[in-house]
């Protein structure tokens, strides 16, 4: 059966080999998923992964495009003492226009901690259209016990929205942000949960 | 098709086999692994079935009755769930028959690495232990177990399981896919040059075929599911975050990498299925399979395919809609060659010498229940419909026709097909007949309810219900008490064949069974083809 007049232990051989060859690419290729599939989120605003954008968009056509209502939705995670909210519940832009908005963050705990925000855009279609030029969920944060903060979010949304079929004409969407004990400060989510029945995480 | 040249000289003297530690610890013959695998699969099926008849009894009534907290319902749910894919069909169908015929069937002595099959069926007990073990330690705060469902999706099964469970079951897998790798490795190599002189891979026999694609959808997709539970274990423990947003991961890519696995999967419990329905099939009509060839080449296709389509399982996780479309259009695709096969099937009864033995009953009443699983997966494939049933019970009904009517069903039919082949003992016709009968209508109430309550709303994976459900929860528990009664006419079948002294013929079925392995006695030499068959091309019948 094997090739070339090979011996057939020969063959055998050859065909373990490849197989071996084949699960080993496979496993590498499940681990490179991960930079990839961060990195086509990232491009395409897949799954509401906002964009991240340098400078404000060149003209914002405000007398005539109709304007779209974007709530903000806040949220700490259950390990991390702080209170979250946005200075306005919502805000009307019109595609083009950059809006600043602050959030306002108290540590109630006796604790300084270190939080990071994660993000989110609902419906997810619009995350490729949702456009951040300054965030503060770009970087961590610490607070000592009782100190506050006012951290500014700028973001403009892409007047292309309104040419996708997929969105068309919908008005609302939603920018969720949960703020989460950092991994790399000193408090974990995991480390605090267990046996506590505290690890479960809130829902964003 | 071709036969074979029938060949002398399993000389009595060659026979001997090993002392009993030697034969079944140390085996390195692939039929005693076979039957090891076959041993292990059904004791693995009985724990299995025990949990789901824990499931069964809670769900029969409205209110908590049998399980005071409903995550260890979960719990028995999970491991329900991993046992029967994990240590009931792919030990049975893969490990045991695959070991058992493809080497019969391809007129090779034994599979390629003897020692690495040794290795491969040991890791996947060691794998089962793990499970097991994953039972009694804690899982979700105050509670033993997994209780995570077989997907094991973050974050439930991180920081909603912050107990040793979820380590436990994630090593289990870790050791069930290392078995089933280095099987995998096992089956392509010997098929691929192993084959008796003169059997082409275009004369080998459906079955073999079936275990080569099944190899390979092993080899590709068992690497991506210990990547992504690796990367689970870590985010568990090391404090890595792949799948916690709070470092930048993402849940999502989770279920993606699971599912590139977990798709190709369901082809992995299926494929060796096709295989061996298509002999009993042939067997009993005592005509070759119908379009042998296209029958071989649908099953590739369906590998293939089958690679393509993981997103139908995540329709709710918010795809883009060109996305979705594509899903829906590649899933309804597999039903192409899937039909092949059901019509191939058909076509070779049609004009057929029938012969209704007990094989030839769970044979065609596979066709039958695989097709209505197959016509609820087509509902289900579109990403609209989808959205309203994901998660519900029509969901555990569809696979449970493709699987437990499927699957399940044709491991009795080789049972009952090969037995006399493997032990030399028969099997009375009417245990097998009664089993089969027991076994339809026990599961066609057992599960066809279950369409009717996830059409209502019913959800997976809940272990109270509203009254409203109550009706068709009771009747499907009471299929599942007549399937179950099915089984121990199972177990009567073979005791009687093993206290009778009837002995069975090398080749029982007659002139149907064309395959190798009826060529040798029955049970075949402990090692067999010293003198390798030669296969001769043979005029269409």
């Amino acid at each position: 059966m094997s090739a070339a007049g090979r011996p057939p232990q020969n063959g055998a051989r050859w065909t373990a080999l490849a197989c071996v060859g084949v699960v080993a690419c496979m496993t590498g290729l499940a681990f490179a998923s991960v930079p990839l599939y961060d990195l086509f989120c990232k491009a395409t605003g897949y799954d509401g992964t906002p964009r991240v954008g340098t400078a404000p968009m060149a003209s914002a056509d405000t007398a005539s495009a109709k304007a779209l209502r974007v709530h903000f939705d806040t949220n700490v995670a259950p390990n991390l003492t702080w209170r979250f909210q946005p200075e306005v519940t919502s805000v009307d832009a019109v595609p083009g226009e950059t809006k600043t908005v602050f959030f306002k963050v108290t540590n109630t705990g006796s604790k300084p901690a270190t939080g990071i925000a994660a993000f989110n855009v609902q419906p997810g279609l619009m995350g490729s259209y949702f456009v951040k030029v300054e965030c503060f969920c770009f970087s961590e944060h610490t607070l000592q016990p009782g100190e506050s903060a006012d951290y500014p979010l700028v973001f403009y949304v892409d007047k292309g929205l309104r040419k996708d079929p997929d969105i068309g004409d919908l008005g609302e969407m939603t920018l969720s942000y949960t703020y989460f004990a950092s991994r790399n400060g000193s408090p974990q989510v995991a480390a605090e949960g267990k046996g506590t029945g505290a690890g479960t995480r809130t829902n964003f | 098709m071709a036969t074979a040249t029938a060949h002398a000289g399993h000389d009595a003297h060659h026979d001997h086999a090993p002392s009993f530690f030697a034969r079944w610890f140390l085996s390195t013959n692939h039929k005693d692994i076979g039957t090891l695998y076959l041993l292990f699969a059904f004791f693995a099926g009985c724990v299995g079935a025990f949990l789901s008849f824990g499931i069964r009894m809670e769900m029969e009534a409205p209110g908590l009755q049998y399980f005071s907290n409903p995550q260890t319902y979960n719990v028995f749910v999970t491991g329900h769930g991993l046992i029967m894919v994990f240590f009931m069909v792919m030990p049975a169908l893969i490990g045991g028959f695959g070991n058992w015929f493809v080497p019969l069937m391809i007129g090779a002595p034994d599979m390629a690495f003897p020692r690495m099959n040794n290795i491969s069926f040991w890791l996947t007990v060691a794998g089962f232990c793990s499970l097991v073990c994953s039972l009694f330690v804690e899982g979700a705060p105050g509670a033993a177990g997994a209780g995570t469902g077989w997907t094991v999706y973050p974050p439930l099964s991180s920081s909603g399981h912050p107990g040793p469970a979820v380590d436990f079951a994630i090593f289990s897998l870790h050791l069930a896919g290392a078995g089933s790798i280095l099987g995998a490795i096992n089956f392509i190599t010997t098929i691929l040059n192993m084959r008796a002189p003169g059997m082409t891979l275009h004369k080998m026999p459906l079955f073999a075929w079936a275990e080569l694609v099944t190899a390979f959808l092993l080899l590709l997709s068992l690497p991506v599911l210990a990547g992504a539970i690796t990367m689970l274990l870590t985010d568990r423990n090391f404090g890595t975050t792949f799948f916690a947003p709070e470092g930048g991961g993402d849940p999502v890519l989770y279920q993606h990498l699971f599912w590139f696995f977990g798709h190709p999967e369901v082809y992995v419990m299926i494929l060796p299925a096709f295989g061996i329905v298509s002999h009993v099939i042939a067997t009993f009509s005592k005509k070759p399979v119908f379009g042998y060839l296209a029958m071989a080449y649908a099953m590739v296709a369906i590998g293939v395919v089958g690679f393509v389509v993981w997103a139908h399982h995540m329709y709710t996780v918010g795809l883009s809609l060109q996305t979705q479309s594509y899903f829906v259009f590649a899933t309804m695709v597999i039903a192409v060659p899937t039909g092949v096969k059901i019509f191939s099937w058909i076509a070779t009864m049609w004009g057929g010498s029938i012969r209704f033995t007990a094989a030839m009953h769970w044979a065609v009443g596979f066709i039958f229940l695989f097709t209505v699983g197959g016509v609820t997966g087509v509902v289900l494939a579109n990403s609209a419909v989808d959205k309203y049933l994901h998660d519900t019970y029509y969901v555990v009904a569809h696979f449970h026709y493709v699987l437990s009517l499927g699957a399940v069903f044709i491991i009795f039919c080789g049972i009952y097909y090969w037995f006399p082949k493997m032990t030399g003992r028969v099997i009375p016709e009417w245990a097998g007949k009664l089993h089969f009968w027991l076994a339809f209508i026990g599961a066609n109430i057992l599960f066809f309810p279950m369409h009717f309550l996830g059409l209502a709303g019913m959800p997976r994976r809940y272990a109270d219900y509203p009254e409203a459900f109550a009706p068709w929860h009771k009747v499907a528990t009471w299929g599942g008490h007549i399937f179950a009664l099915g089984m121990v006419v199972f177990i009567i079948g073979v005791i009687l064949a093993f206290r009778s002294s009837r002995r069975a013929a090398d080749n029982p079925w007659g002139e149907g069974a064309t395959t190798l392995e009826w060529t040798l006695s029955s049970p075949p030499p402990f090692h067999q083809y010293e003198t390798l068959p030669q296969i001769v091309d043979e005029p269409a019948h």
